[in-house]
């Protein structure tokens, strides 16, 4: 190599592809630093803040550090926020993505009439907002609302229910609120899904004699499997945040049967006596099980 | 055989009352609020299911109790901020990574990827921290900060800028065009579809957003829409036909969106996965 100046140094550093190289990192720069900022440093800060205790001014170290770890363990609203949100999580995940698949189903079938319109009133749910829909099914199944009206009108109950008061029936509104919002927005995932999916699969499967059932379980469920994956750990990490419906529709209520983490977590950071302490090592567990449930499902989804 | 056709059409029957019955029960909590709106509480826990003659008065009470102006205003002006400023950042990001992409860009993007994993209530308490040192408390920016870049977008984005040609660029470059002119004179005007599904998806997010603006929208000045309905329901005696035409001024420009760029939003949708 021959000794080169700083001049022509400089411009045989500067070449036609690492010009365009440093273009691109001038072009993703300011998202990725934003992304640093509001996720990744407030992610180590939430573990740090949830070792320390006192007020949100003066907080300092716990003695011992995970004493609001400890604390969860004997905390009865805690606990009770964990079950809630778990029990959401298991009934009605499953629900709504077999509802989602059955509905994508049969509006992917060609023939079928009136098949926008179909998908249009399926998806639109989607398109209310969190808080707005809180609050109709609020009113819907307030104790002298609609639905106990018509269902002792038409004689199907003979006592009206206390839907929102309730600890069972409370949730049963909470879960049915879920289903009712986020089956159209899944069954759109895996309407796209099924569209890639060849239609002379299913033509030939039909000739080999095969029923809607077993079209259904043998070819789509396993060529969609991708989707069903990615749709179930959007759906786990977002019933994990559950916030607006625990805060709007029931209040939490009756007597905290009801409430979610998020909601609990809120209610840490904003009452009389704030704790940041703890909501940040209560947020900091969610932070936990969402990574371990989803790490658990791209497992599972991986080996079959 | 005939026994065969009769099984077939008993099948699609079925199959068309169920799908009938399910799209009822999709289109039945919103058409009632709707409607709702224009009857009072006791036609609308009586169960009344057509419009009656309120709607007037509900909404002169509605904006008699609340500020809903304001209301409005901080929630477009919020939501306006944060669908452009956001698509601004995410879509040259996007680009970036998908364009010049190299081991390096791409081991970025992977770590970006993993933002996606992480749950809002976890950052919340630092968040809120960080905010109320910077002062941005009560303020349209505070709103959209957090949310301007998300792992979403960028890969929505970086998704799209596969299908933009190669020779494009090439051609542009002879021209004369330096990278970012490329971005912004070739690259957008082509991905229009792109960004219109983008722009929906993250209005009806800022829109309908709520545990982010409850924690730092604190002032009445600074209340946005879904916060002054979720108020409504927290006196004693509730005005149903009020909080349903809360409900409905809150819903009507998702809906209408919903309604009007319905392929560009189911887009947006499906795009996570592809």
């Amino acid at each position: 190599m021959t000794q080169a100046t700083p001049a022509s140094k400089k411009k045989r550093f500067w070449t036609m592809e690492r010009k365009q190289s440093a273009a691109g990192w001038c072009f993703l720069t300011p998202a990725a630093l934003l992304i640093v900022i509001f996720s990744f440093w407030p992610m180590i800060q939430a573990f740090l803040t949830s070792l320390k205790r006192g007020l949100p001014t003066r907080l300092t170290y716990c003695e011992p550090l995970w004493r609001n770890y400890e604390r969860m363990l004997s905390d009865k609203v805690f606990i009770q926020s964990v079950t809630n949100t778990f029990t959401y999580l298991i009934i009605q995940v499953p629900i709504m993505l077999v509802l989602a698949i059955i509905f994508a189903s049969l509006l992917n079938n060609k023939d079928l009439k009136f098949r926008g319109l179909f998908r249009t009133c399926i998806f639109l749910p989607c398109a209310t907002g969190l808080v707005a829909y809180s609050m109709i099914f609020r009113t819907l199944f307030t104790y002298d609302g609609m639905v106990n009206a018509v269902l002792l009108g038409s004689g199907i109950l003979s006592e009206p229910i206390n839907w929102l008061n309730e600890p069972f029936y409370a949730k049963v509104v909470i879960i049915i609120g879920l289903i009712w919002r986020w089956t159209g927005y899944n069954m759109v995932f895996f309407l796209s899904g099924m569209q890639g999916i060849e239609y002379s699969i299913y033509e030939a499967a039909r000739i080999d004699g095969a029923n809607q059932f077993q079209q259904l379980t043998k070819i789509t469920i396993p060529l969609l499997r991708p989707i069903i994956l990615v749709t179930s750990i959007m759906s786990i990490n977002g019933t994990l945040q559950l916030f607006d419906e625990s805060v709007n529709l029931t209040r939490g209520g009756p007597a905290n049967m009801t409430i979610t983490m998020s909601h609990y977590i809120y209610n840490t950071m904003f009452t009389k006596n704030p704790n940041f302490g703890y909501a940040a090592a209560m947020s900091f567990v969610i932070l936990i099980m969402v990574a371990v449930l989803s790490a658990i499902q791209m497992k599972v989804g991986d080996k079959r | 055989m005939r026994e065969g056709a009769f099984s077939k059409h008993a099948s699609r029957f079925v199959m068309y009352a169920f799908l009938i019955f399910v799209s009822l029960m999709s289109v039945f909590p919103l058409y009632w609020a709707f409607i709702s709106a224009f009857n009072n509480t006791q036609q609308i826990l009586g169960g009344r299911m057509i419009p009656s003659t309120h709607l007037i008065e509900n909404l002169t009470n509605l904006f008699a109790q609340q500020d809903v102006w304001r209301a409005m205003k901080n929630s477009f002006a919020t939501s306006l901020l944060q669908v452009v400023l956001s698509l601004a950042v995410s879509s040259i990001a996007g680009y970036g990574f998908e364009i010049y992409h190299d081991k390096y860009k791409d081991g970025v993007m992977s770590v970006i990827m993993l933002a996606m994993m992480v749950p809002f209530v976890a950052v919340l308490v630092p968040l809120f921290q960080l905010f109320s040192k910077l002062g941005l408390l009560n303020s349209w920016i505070g709103f959209f900060l957090p949310s301007l870049a998300t792992p979403f977008l960028i890969m929505y984005f970086r998704n799209s800028a596969r299908s933009f040609p190669k020779d494009t660029i090439e051609a542009a470059r002879i021209d004369g065009l330096n990278e970012f002119q490329i971005f912004v004179k070739m690259f957008v005007p082509m991905m229009k579809p792109t960004y219109a599904s983008a722009a929906t998806i993250t209005f009806m997010n800022a829109w309908n957003s709520y545990l982010w603006p409850k924690v730092i929208m604190q002032t009445s000045e600074a209340t946005t829409m879904p916060m002054l309905v979720s108020n409504l329901m927290a006196g004693y005696v509730i005005d149903y036909g009020v909080v349903m035409a809360g409900v409905t001024l809150c819903s009507l420009p998702t809906i209408i969106i919903f309604f009007l760029l319905q392929k560009s939003f189911t887009n947006a949708v499906a795009g996570a996965v592809k």
